[in-house]
């Protein structure tokens, strides 16, 4: 600590310090403290609520795993490219900087197109089978899909409950934040981790924009670049949680 | 925007790209394998515990290296990990509160 401080001293870039460490960088931890609070009673909330829903789509009925399995890894690749960028900044090199920004900001873009596609095949999600394929997997004690067993008993089978055999379900069934309270908790959270997303985009495309001006962003003034990539690997942590959490447990059978 | 260097840049040893590179290898893995493990249905509830610690891992992973707290001061670690540690309580403290799996 007292060397960061006589060094800092000796570069006369910025006011001494009483920690001896540089007050924007320890404001953006601060900030990422309190957001890992802020998901974290999103998320707490979600879970809270998880299986309270009285009405469908619940989370088997519209997650499409390997679609955010993709999403997930574009996410994971964006944080290498954002670090690879800083790291080419440290070399000097702004060429190679720019290159992985714009790369980093692609792969953000990337990452929202795929939750504008998700938010709205959910919430346009059509559920289509045909009676005889669900009455077969209950004879044999097979998993059935909530949604599935909903408009099962309500169209498959007649007053006496007799099965319509040759009767087919093809049934709007999409996911609004009003719909459940999987619907609300859920846009809740992937929203505002969306939200982050959308900023931290735009906040590495005004460092590229700026990095075209001499002397804005260079080796040795490298700290605006270091706080947006902390922010950018920050919105991956999140990320790498809600997909455990939220995705993967939520179409787990059992949970 | 800034004029100002960074301090902890100065003093302390970064990871060469190829490290950098490494690290989103293993994350990359480390997610194929979150996924396969979600479809062995006959791991049954052993799947949440273990997709809790690989999680866990690629967590710390872009914590430690690509958030630089390895390296940087420690005081920074402290303020993230406490909001981290305050956030996980809260979450703990819910679902024990509502009962999630009663």
């Amino acid at each position: 600590m007292a060397q960061e401080h006589i060094a800092t001293a000796d570069h006369g870039e910025h006011e001494a310090t009483t920690t001896g460490l540089n007050h924007r960088k320890m404001l953006m931890w601060a900030f990422l403290g309190s957001d890992c609070m802020f998901f974290g009673s999103l998320i707490a909330t979600y879970l809270v609520y998880q299986g309270k829903s009285l009405s469908g789509p619940l989370p088997i009925d519209v997650f499409d795993i390997p679609v955010t399995s993709v999403s997930t890894f574009v996410l994971l690749m964006s944080s290498m490219s954002m670090v690879l960028a800083y790291s080419a900044l440290n070399r000097g090199n702004m060429k190679a900087f720019r290159i992985w920004m714009v790369s980093t900001a692609i792969m953000g873009s990337t990452f929202i197109g795929f939750q504008v596609y998700e938010f709205s095949s959910f919430s346009t999600h059509h559920i289509h089978f045909e009676c005889s394929e669900v009455a077969e997997k209950i004879e044999h004690g097979e998993y059935v899909k909530a949604g599935h067993n909903h408009f099962y008993q309500k169209e498959c089978l007649d007053q006496n409950g007799i099965l319509k055999a040759d009767h087919h379900v093809d049934e709007e069934y999409g996911l609004k934040p009003q719909t459940n309270l999987f619907g609300t908790t859920f846009f809740t959270l992937t929203g505002f981790h969306g939200a982050h997303v959308t900023l931290g985009v735009v906040w590495l495309l005004s460092i590229f924009f700026l990095s075209f001006k001499k002397g804005v962003i260079t080796r040795e003034k490298n700290l605006d670049v270091d706080l947006a990539a902390l922010y950018w690997h920050f919105v991956d942590v999140v990320w790498i949680v809600i997909f455990t959490v939220v995705y993967l447990f939520g179409v787990f059978e059992g949970f | 925007m800034s004029q100002e260097m960074n301090p902890s840049e100065v003093h302390n040893e970064h990871p060469t790209a190829g490290l950098y590179f490494r690290i989103a290898m293993i994350l990359s893995v480390v997610t194929a394998i979150e996924v396969g493990i979600f479809y062995l249905t006959w791991l049954g509830y052993w799947i949440i515990p273990i997709l809790f610690v690989l999680s866990a891992g690629k967590f710390a992973l872009v914590a430690m290296y690509y958030m630089h707290l390895k390296f940087d001061h420690k005081l920074f670690s402290l303020m993230f990990v406490g909001g981290f540690v305050l956030a996980t309580s809260v979450i703990f403290a819910l679902i024990f509160l509502f009962q999630v799996w009663l």
